[in-house]
């Protein structure tokens, strides 16, 4: 009888624990290699089992509507993907430095967060407890020669943004090589929220990437609906959308008006900046709140949608978006501008697949890669969303399609808004289904969001994890820096613009 | 050129006109609590059971601590009188940790610096820390720099280094990897300077409170001037309480 040694599970889905094969570590690598071949890892991740650790692996197949997952028992060390597979690269750190566990072979291991290992005694660096441990203080990768020098920016940087460490090598203005430390954000959250879920756990969800709290709320709230089997009723379904999409116009847009800033060129930076507050107060029109708190909760929505509430946010999208499109088009137009955006911060196509880059930054290089088409769930299942890609791959691009979405995006609630369905918006999810294993993928405005609840014997959280598109997405930014000026750093980092908090976690 | 030019004229204007003008947000807006302790039925505490962040203490004088509140509605779901609400007030910043617990009455607003750090009156020039922040109280911190709430006006500015600074406005729990970070940070902030706590995560560490990687808020690390309470604060609650902090709106 031959062993399968892959489940197929759905986006939304909650399955027993023990259907998920458990394959010896030579045929787990062997399995996700086949699998990501033609797809993405969208998680990889450990478990404790009794004083083993589980590893969880789950890829998404382009064009194939389930997602593959398998596992592994490992303790002391497993052979490393990331020779094979870069895109593993950053979750095998993660691996290592959660549970002690070594990826051998693995050709850049250094901590991603600096924080303790969950398994007491047990640390992939051979660290005491009574070492201290600083963030940012790792081996860097040097270059060296005549002329070469490094530049280190951060973890206090000029801007209102987020702390993390960047380390260039350059050679005169050209960087050859980039490396990016964070960790500073880290808040303990995937751990914190073992035992749960609680009335604190929806807020620290929330909380992950306050830019993105629907995406990340939605993604817990259709976890708890998996494991607890409640199905969001249809108007909840419906405004779910509604919010998700907001939030993503809201950010694309103060995203188109940053990255005009970046080049000096201030009027669509004025104008964009403006337009992300309007639009930030549709949110609120909606759930009282600017960044979408507390409107997405387990089994519906936290506040009840008006029907009024839906007419005053089509009138004002109406509004917003030809001066949106003015605004980008200020931009698209001017030579200073295109010449700057052009050919700058390039990610190839191959680049991007090798990676497993997500969102708009893999879309912007011809990447068809979208949760609310390829996994649709809820509300994207009923009404299909079009995908909008570009393919140069460069800040212009980036810039490009945040338009193109926030485009889709009106179009799309436009019609949405006009066939809301009525009745309640919420059901109270019950008790969650015992060990068991629960998916969720969401598509937010940077990229998908990925939430995997294990739950124990009573039904509580065995294992939490969350998987940022930012995770994803930081070596992408890292890599496209080569060869580029110095000078165009803050540029390429804003066109990707990603988040340090729903990293570090 | 020209259709910059054009396209400036149909922007047209849009700068609130606060202050002195009042703004009045939307019913709706979750903003400060109001309680009405008359409501309140005797040993209840069905809204301190639900509270995420244990920032309320029901009973006969039921109090609210707007350092810790999440602003996110538990508690009026479960009152079973309306004896708690949220209103559309946005002014809440306080210079004492303990004016943000709020009863029925008044809550005391931030007052004005004292004396020796008068001369930071006409022009404030801070940097920013997200030390754990979620990055929802950085946006709204620098959507003061936008056109609609334009704090340049008042020669309230954010600067890229701390040494062009007059103090820090800090935003997260304060993670335990950001704590170095920040104190070398004011440590480079010429004084006179303050500090400013930002959101309910830099006054109490809010949802992340007492967790084992975060430190609970900004004044566990360094002396705090101003607490503006949200999760995330508006815009406007956050320069109400900076303009107050320089003697600028006076108002109760």
């Amino acid at each position: 009888m031959a062993i399968r040694s892959i489940a197929n599970l759905r986006n939304g889905e909650a399955v027993p624990l023990d259907q998920i094969p458990q394959v010896h570590p030579e045929s787990f690598r062997s399995s996700i290699l086949s699998a990501a071949a033609t797809g993405h890892l969208v998680a990889f991740f450990g478990m404790s089992e009794e004083d083993h650790v589980r590893l969880i692996a789950i890829v998404a197949r382009d064009g194939e509507p389930a997602l593959c997952v398998t596992s592994t028992m490992v303790d002391a060390a497993f052979p490393a993907l990331t020779p094979d597979l870069p895109q593993a690269h950053l979750f095998e750190r993660e691996i290592a430095e959660q549970w002690g566990v070594l990826p051998e072979g693995h050709p850049w291991l250094k901590p991603v967060r600096f924080h303790r290992s969950y398994r007491a005694g047990r640390d992939a660096w051979g660290r005491s407890e009574g070492d201290s441990l600083v963030p940012g203080v790792m081996d860097y990768f040097v270059v060296e020669g005549e002329e070469v020098h490094e530049v280190g920016v951060g973890p206090v940087h000029a801007g209102v943004i987020e702390p993390g460490h960047f380390r260039f090598q350059c050679h005169g203005e050209r960087v050859i090589h980039l490396e990016i430390a964070l960790g500073y954000q880290h808040r303990g959250i995937e751990r914190s929220l073992e035992g749960g879920p609680d009335k604190r756990t929806v807020h620290v969800i929330e909380a992950i990437a306050g830019d993105m709290a629907v995406g990340h709320a939605l993604a817990y709230s259709q976890v708890i609906e998996a494991l607890s089997g409640t199905e969001a009723p249809p108007r909840a379904q419906t405004v779910r959308v509604v919010a998700l999409e907001l939030e993503r116009l809201a950010n694309h847009a103060g995203d188109l008006g940053a990255l005009a800033g970046d080049v000096g060129y201030l009027p669509a930076l004025s104008y964009c900046g403006r337009l992300r507050g309007d639009l930030l107060n549709l949110t609120m029109l909606g759930c009282g709140n600017r960044m979408g708190l507390g409107w997405m909760r387990p089994g519906g929505l936290g506040a009840a949608f008006q029907p009024e509430v839906a007419g005053q946010i089509s009138g004002a999208l109406a509004r917003a978006i030809p001066d949106l499109e003015r605004s980008f088009n200020l931009i698209r137009k001017n030579s200073t501008v295109r010449a700057r955006f052009e050919d700058t911060g390039v990610m190839p196509r191959a680049t991007c697949e090798e990676l497993g880059i997500v969102g708009p930054a893999a879309r912007a290089s011809g990447v068809e890669r979208d949760v609310r088409h390829d996994l649709a769930l809820g509300g994207y299942a009923t009404a299909a969303i079009p995908v909008a890609t570009w393919s140069s791959g460069d800040v212009f691009a980036r810039a490009r399609l945040r338009w193109l979405e926030c485009s889709n995006a009106a179009g799309y609630l436009r019609d949405v808004m006009r066939s809301l369905p009525s009745g309640d918006v919420r059901r109270n999810p019950g008790e969650l289904a015992p060990d068991s294993i629960a998916v969720s993928l969401v598509e937010g405005w940077r990229g998908e969001i990925c939430h995997v609840a294990v739950t124990d014997a009573r039904g509580r959280f065995r294992r939490y994890k969350i998987v940022d598109p930012s995770f994803h997405n930081w070596p992408g930014l890292a890599v496209v820096m080569r060869g580029q000026p110095i000078s165009d750093f803050p540029l390429c980092n804003k066109s990707f613009n990603l988040s340090y908090s729903g990293h570090d976690l | 050129m020209l259709k910059a030019f054009f396209e400036r004229i149909r922007q047209g204007h849009r700068t609130l006109p606060f202050p002195p003008q009042e703004e009045v947000l939307p019913t709706g807006f979750r903003g400060r609590p109001a309680l009405d302790p008359a409501k309140c039925r005797e040993g209840c505490k069905a809204c301190a059971d639900v509270c995420p962040t244990d920032a309320i203490v029901a009973g006969t004088k039921p109090a609210v601590d707007l350092g810790r509140c999440l602003f996110c509605n538990e508690c009026v779901a479960a009152c079973p009188t309306g004896a708690i609400r949220f209103t559309p007030e946005y002014r809440m910043a306080a210079t004492r940790r303990e004016d943000l617990v709020i009863g029925a009455g008044a809550p005391r607003l931030a007052r004005p610096l004292g004396s020796e750090r008068q001369l930071l009156r006409r022009s404030l020039r801070l940097r920013q820390v997200s030390a754990g922040g979620s990055a929802g109280c950085e946006l709204e911190a620098s959507a003061l720099s936008n056109v609609v709430f334009d704090s340049g006006r008042f020669g309230i500015e954010f600067v890229a280094s701390p040494r062009h600074a007059d103090g820090l406005l800090v935003t997260g729990p304060v993670t335990r990897n950001m704590r170095s970070a920040l104190e070398k940070t004011y440590e480079a902030v010429p004084p006179p300077k303050i500090v400013i706590a930002a959101g309910a995560s830099a006054i109490s560490g809010g949802p992340f409170m007492g967790g084992a990687e975060v430190l609970d808020g900004v004044e566990k690390v360094l002396p705090v001037d101003l607490y503006v309470p949200g999760h995330p604060p508006h815009p406007l609650t956050i320069l109400d309480g900076l303009m107050r902090l320089l003697g600028r709106i006076r108002s109760a």
